[in-house]
């Protein structure tokens, strides 16, 4: 990292680090600290790195982000709210990256499980927080995930107890709504043995201009537990969005994810599953939908530690414009992983000769008996597809449409919580190329 | 109600179609036969407007309108439908909802109000009923996971919903067992109508045991080499496609 950003993120650190949430919390402190002495030991990650050598993060490193305010602004008449929450859920509302409770509606909690924000746990029993926010014996992920352990200021907190279950799904929205902020924001969900939970994790802007959002989600399913977490991001048009969803999984638990991308200049969701016991399965579903000089990521990590585990990946994009999207996935079964079962399946659709995807299968194997696959392909609309449809009357830009749409709705149509489904149906026809006039 | 004047079209400037002149009236049915290569499956895309194809020269009029200049989906809604030799599978789009759309896009263009989902689907069901198809293939993806038998079934039904005015059949029995094909031709039949002109293009006579045509065209190297009545159709089945290229040949050799 250059000398002069360095300095920068000292001076910023040296001025906030007392105001941080937690401040006064000795563990914190210090691994505010050892985040801090990472980040400038890695740096911003460059095209050098191997898992960032399609993706320049340039733009972020140079642009002066402001550190999110101590507190939120009052924002009781914020109109983005209520057309952002999902019926039937329980909201926790984060503006700018700070928990606003004024706009949030959890409504009364199951015995067994507690929600709130990352601040007002560390107000309270911060050392329920302690494991999750130290720093990782592995260090590290990456200069950005040093980042936010640096400088995390709130987010959620989901615990279920043994046993516990939330029926309703927990809506994480995340707005927007200034300029030039740079927001580390930090989920922690720690599902104990045989609960179950739903999340939906949204971002998405008010007319914010460009922006900084790094955001971590660390998720602990512990034997049995089911856990879905369905990520939407719709950040501003000239937005960064830096992601990572790290999900460790015991015996015969379950993890669900999607990862729908739509907004953002630069935005990448990176997600990492440890199937850390016997017989715990994940399927990860992802979308992205990319136009202008838009620039999308998805990276997963799936990392098959123990026998007979399954995963299940199923990714695919949509480009146009002169977009550009990266999807790598990395499968790995370790020696003893035997019948480990891993199935990654990645289509992307390019509308436009400027877009470019690239995409990545890495398996590393090191057991014998597994079954593992993968495919990946790149691809243009059909003509005799669309040659079909309008030989029955549907005009070219319809036809057009709907093809699309049946591409990225495969997708969608895994989402099993039918509000979520509705929501990303509407979602997805709003992004349809020449609008979707014959679509009703 | 079809015109075909001196057609040429060409793929890749790879002349298909080297002067073909046809013309079919309302209430006719013909047949179009020849050997593969012929140039029956072309003729048949050119008029449904397969964008492919290039018209090099000639003329086609449709009801008196000249029908190279419009679009596939003017074509359609102008009353031509085109039962496809290899049905497009399309992932993601329920079978009904096509169905739906191609009712109400010629609705529509004819300033007919929509019809409403349940008037669609009582009107879809009946004609289900008459093609032996299982109500499930309507909510199945279009033609994906079918059967050649009902991807064929499916073409057919889609022509007794839109009820063409001129309808245009390319080797349509081609695959089916002969009780598929009874099936597929009682719906063609079903089909005869005096204001209505049907095509019916394939390789063998078979379906026209069951379908009789007015007249049988038969093609060969891009262009009509004999027409005749249904009898034609018969000395194709015992001769085979040998002697009418043979005449072809010969024709062609002489000529100066």
């Amino acid at each position: 990292m250059n000398a002069l950003v360095a300095d920068r993120f000292v001076a910023d650190f040296e001025r906030v680090k007392a105001l941080l949430p937690g401040a006064y919390v000795p563990w914190l402190q210090l691994a505010r600290e050892e985040a801090f002495t990472a980040f400038l030991d890695k740096g911003f990650p460059t095209l050098r790195d191997e898992d960032w050598k399609y993706t320049s993060v340039a733009p972020i490193e140079k642009s002066r982000f402001v550190l999110t305010p101590a507190a939120a602004k009052s924002c009781n008449d914020l109109g983005g709210v209520g057309t952002q929450a999902l019926p039937g859920a329980r909201l926790l509302v984060f503006i700018d990256g700070r928990h606003a409770p004024e706009l949030s509606r959890l409504g009364a909690l199951p015995a067994g499980v507690t929600v709130d924000s990352l601040a007002a746990m560390l107000e309270r029993e911060p050392e329920r927080l302690q494991a999750a926010l130290a720093c990782p014996a592995a260090g590290y992920a990456s200069g950005f995930a040093a980042l936010n352990a640096a400088f995390v200021s709130d987010g959620a907190y989901v615990h279920l107890a043994a046993g516990a279950e939330l029926e309703e799904p927990l809506q994480l929205l995340f707005l927007a709504t200034a300029a030039n902020l740079a927001t580390h924001s930090r989920n922690v969900v720690v599902a104990g043995a045989g609960s179950r939970v739903r999340i939906v994790e949204q971002h998405a802007s008010l007319n914010a201009g460009a922006y900084f959002s790094n955001v971590v989600t660390d998720i602990e399913a512990g034997r049995g537990a089911a856990v879905e977490h369905h990520k939407l991001q719709q950040e501003g048009p000239q937005a960064f969005h830096i992601a990572a969803v790290n999900a460790a999984l015991g015996g015969d638990a379950s993890f669900a994810s999607s990862s729908f991308a739509f907004g953002g200049a630069l935005a990448r969701t990176a997600i990492n599953v440890g199937l850390n016991g016997a017989k715990a399965q994940c399927s990860l579903d992802g979308l992205t939908m990319t136009d202008g000089r838009q620039h999308v990521d998805h990276h997963t990590r799936i990392d098959h530690a123990q026998p007979q585990c399954s995963s299940r990946e199923f990714y695919k994009g949509v480009l146009d414009g002169a977009s550009r999207t990266v999807f790598n996935g990395k499968v790995i079964v370790r020696a003893g992983a035997q019948q480990s079962d891993a199935l990654q399946t990645n289509r992307n659709l390019l509308l436009s000769d400027q877009a470019e995807a690239d995409t990545k299968p890495q398996l590393e194997i090191w057991a014998d008996d597994v079954k593992c696959g993968h495919g990946a392909t790149v691809g243009q609309l059909d003509p005799d597809q669309i040659f079909y449809l309008r030989a029955r009357g549907v005009d070219a830009a319809a036809a057009r449409a709907l093809l699309v749409f049946a591409f990225a709705n495969e997708v969608v149509e895994r989402i099993r919580w039918l509000p979520l489904r509705a929501r990303l149906e509407r979602l997805l026809r709003a992004r349809l190329p020449h609008g979707a006039g014959a679509l009703q | 109600m079809l015109e075909i004047i001196n057609l040429h079209a060409s793929i890749d400037d790879q002349p298909i179609l080297r002067g073909i002149d046809l013309a079919v009236n309302a209430g006719e049915v013909h047949a179009v036969m020849g050997p593969n290569g012929s140039g029956k499956s072309t003729l048949a895309q050119v008029l449904a407007g397969r964008d492919s194809y290039t018209v090099t020269a000639g003329e086609v009029r449709y009801c008196g309108r000249n029908l190279l200049e419009l679009s596939p989906e003017e074509r359609a809604r102008e009353g031509i439908f085109l039962a496809f030799q290899y049905p497009v599978e399309i992932p993601g789009v329920a079978n009904i909802y096509l169905l739906k759309a191609a009712i109400n896009a010629r609705r529509k263009h004819r300033g007919e109000a929509e019809l409403d989902a349940m008037d669609f689907l009582a009107l879809v069901k009946d004609k289900l009923k008459f093609m032996g198809m299982d109500e499930a293939l309507l909510y199945r993806h279009v033609n994906q996971g079918f059967s050649g038998g009902e991807k064929k079934r499916n073409e057919i039904l889609q022509m007794a919903l839109l009820e063409p005015r001129l309808a245009i059949l390319d080797e349509t029995d081609s695959g089916l067992d002969i009780d598929a094909l009874k099936v597929v031709a009682a719906g063609v039949e079903a089909m005869r109508s005096p204001a209505r002109a049907i095509i019916l293009v394939t390789h063998y006579q078979r379906l026209l045991d069951y379908v009789v045509p007015d007249r049988v065209h038969v093609l060969s190297q891009g262009r009509i080499v004999r027409s005749g009545g249904p009898e034609l159709a018969l000395e194709l089945e015992r001769r085979g496609y040998g002697w009418i290229d043979a005449g072809e040949a010969e024709r062609v050799g002489a000529a100066p």
